[in-house]
């Protein structure tokens, strides 16, 4: 049988409050295959979150390890997981984090400065990926002059451009309408079908889920 | 640089900053031309007592023969008042035969120097002189004797140029012989004397040697003297000011330290606005040298451009200071290539020294804190 892309084994994360100490996952094992679409959901506090930088490799485990494509990424130090992230993982946020200074194609092209590219080159494949979002007409915009809708789909184009084997997503619909969230909901689903990306997600909404291949919920800290 | 109004008046702030440091520099500089236009192989013989006193024309031939000895002249502070007392230039009688022999410095056409040479009442003055008075050669200079009473006229033969810009541009010498003339027939008492000798020397190496010597043949007279090396003949002047000095010179170091808090805080605010923004492109894989690459080159060129304010309105700000003086209360007064270069290494330096707290606080800060954290 194929070895799952991404192993998350017995891990567990508390944070340091003053003396006390609060767990946060509690020894959570977990395998996605590649090309899988997972959406995380539960109530807030349950550590979806958590859960999805730790995979994402922002943040580190306090028990058990991660393996993501057979790298164990809780023993990289900041150095070698920041290179890790900008080669395997992409980044959806439910602000979109666009760096508001830069217009569409400079917030693309961001991840490619880290990359051997030409400029030539660099700018190339930001369009290509504006392309792919439905902005080719929109490159020169600032954040501000955009549609939250196309925000998170400049912030989605920003994900890809590095052709990551991972995208991960925290709550990617939660600060858009319903018909911005459907466009972003379809726009994953393409990647995921068309591009075979795998997509973690976490997210309240239950007609976001459904746009998942599985579902999985978190209760306090726990897998159900 | 987002906030340009910040941005704008940060660089300004350097840029005054830069100004003051600059100004300040330079009036230390010159404060101490004396002490920078001097020669190591020039010593000063004074009275042992105060440099007001005066010593005996006698004393030339016996220095001169003292070994190691290689020229003696000697100089007398004439004083005067040209024009009125705010018109300050340094007027010396000087023995002409010898003085610009041992002051190469002063580069005076030949033409001109036989011309002064020939004539009793002659006088050389320095082109910042002519400049000022708009003099010419063959002009008069009419001088109110205060020291030596009496109305003196002297005729411009030569205007000399300084060698560089450590040479007083701004000084009148005539001929002793003249002086010690009038002298001799209205106050035969003060006859025979001059204000300090110049020795010239073969070997710098020797000063401490020759300056022992010529003391010591003077030891127990009516007139003993003090020799010293003509720098620290000049550090002597400095000495009453000194107190001023150590403030003006410690004041252009605390200015440094204001240019630091300033460009501090200012890198300071806007990291802290920015945490979010930092912590984003540390989830995109950006590493701690690439953002303090991007922190310490908003810095450096925050620093860059108001040190380049500063220098560029360093030169104005000089000449204005200047004009607000008296005339000649700085003969040699200029912007040092040293100052200009210490105030942009300085620029840069800051620029780099400021943005290490920023960074340091980006680069501890997790990027789970970061990007919950609201600007």
């Amino acid at each position: 049988m194929e070895r799952p892309l991404i192993e998350v084994q017995n891990v567990s994360k508390s944070y340091r409050r003053d003396t006390l100490e609060i767990p946060v996952l509690k020894n959570i094992t977990l395998s996605v295959h590649e090309g899988a679409f997972l959406a995380f959901m539960g109530p807030s506090g349950s550590g979806k979150t958590t859960l999805l930088n730790l995979i994402a490799g922002i943040d580190k485990p306090s028990e058990g390890r991660i393996l993501v494509a057979g790298t164990d990424v809780t023993e990289l130090n900041e150095t070698e997981l920041a290179l890790w992230r900008s080669r395997n993982v992409g980044f959806i946020f439910q602000f979109y984090n666009l760096i508001p200074v830069l217009t569409a194609l400079e917030n693309v092209e961001l991840p490619l400065i880290l990359t051997p590219l030409s400029r030539h080159e660099r700018r190339a494949h930001a369009q290509t990926a504006l392309s792919v979002v439905g902005l080719a007409d929109r490159l020169h915009h600032y954040p501000r002059q955009l549609s939250g809708g196309q925000e998170q789909r400049v912030a989605i184009a920003r994900a890809i451009v590095t052709d990551p084997a991972i995208l991960v997503a925290d709550e990617p619909t939660g600060d858009l309408d319903k018909v911005s969230a459907e466009e972003v909901l379809a726009l994953m689903e393409r990647l995921n079908r068309e591009l075979n990306k795998t997509i973690l997600m976490v997210t309240h909404d239950p007609r976001a889920a459904e746009r998942a291949s599985s579902v999985r919920q978190l209760e306090k800290g726990e897998l159900a | 640089m987002r906030h340009k109004l910040r941005s704008v008046l940060t660089i300004f702030g350097i840029g005054v900053a830069v100004m003051a440091f600059a100004l300040l520099r330079t009036v230390v500089t010159a404060w101490h031309a004396g002490v920078e236009a001097s020669a190591a192989n020039r010593l000063i013989t004074r009275h042992a007592v105060s440099f007001v006193f005066p010593l005996p024309l006698a004393y030339r031939d016996r220095i001169a023969q003292v070994p190691g000895v290689n020229k003696v002249t000697y100089a007398m502070w004439f004083s005067g008042v040209y024009i009125d007392k705010r018109q300050f230039f340094a007027r010396l009688a000087v023995d002409s035969e010898t003085f610009f022999d041992v002051y190469p410095e002063f580069l005076i056409e030949r033409e001109q120097f036989e011309m002064f040479q020939r004539e009793r009442n002659a006088a050389i003055i320095g082109v910042e002189i002519a400049r000022r008075y708009n003099l010419k050669l063959g002009d008069i200079m009419l001088l109110e004797g205060d020291v030596y009473p009496g109305q003196w006229e002297f005729v411009v033969r030569g205007i000399y140029q300084p060698r560089d810009q450590t040479t007083d541009p701004a000084t009148m010498m005539f001929h002793f012989k003249y002086v010690e003339e009038r002298v001799r027939q209205e106050a035969p008492d003060r006859a025979g004397q001059v204000g300090w000798y110049i020795v010239r020397i073969a070997n710098p190496d020797d000063a401490a040697r020759i300056s022992e010597a010529i003391d010591k043949l003077f030891e127990n007279s009516r007139a003993e003297t003090k020799t010293e090396t003509e720098r620290a003949f000049q550090q002597n002047f400095l000495s009453a000011a000194s107190a001023v000095i150590t403030a003006m010179n410690v004041m252009s170091f605390v200015i440094i330290g204001i240019i630091l808090l300033v460009l501090g805080n200012t890198m300071i605010m806007s990291a802290r606005e920015r945490t979010h923004e930092y912590a984003v492109l540390k989830a995109l894989g950006f590493s701690g040298v690439k953002l303090f690459s991007l922190i310490a080159g908003e810095s450096l060129i925050l620093s860059i451009l108001g040190s380049a304010v500063g220098l560029l309105g360093t030169l104005p700000a000089v000449a204005g200071f200047q004009k607000a003086l008296p005339k000649g209360w700085f003969p040699v007064f200029y912007v040092k290539p040293e100052t200009i270069l210490f105030a942009g290494i300085s620029g840069l330096l800051i620029g780099f020294a400021a943005s290490l707290i920023p960074v340091r606080r980006i680069l501890s800060t997790r990027i789970v804190e970061g990007l919950r954290h609201i600007g």
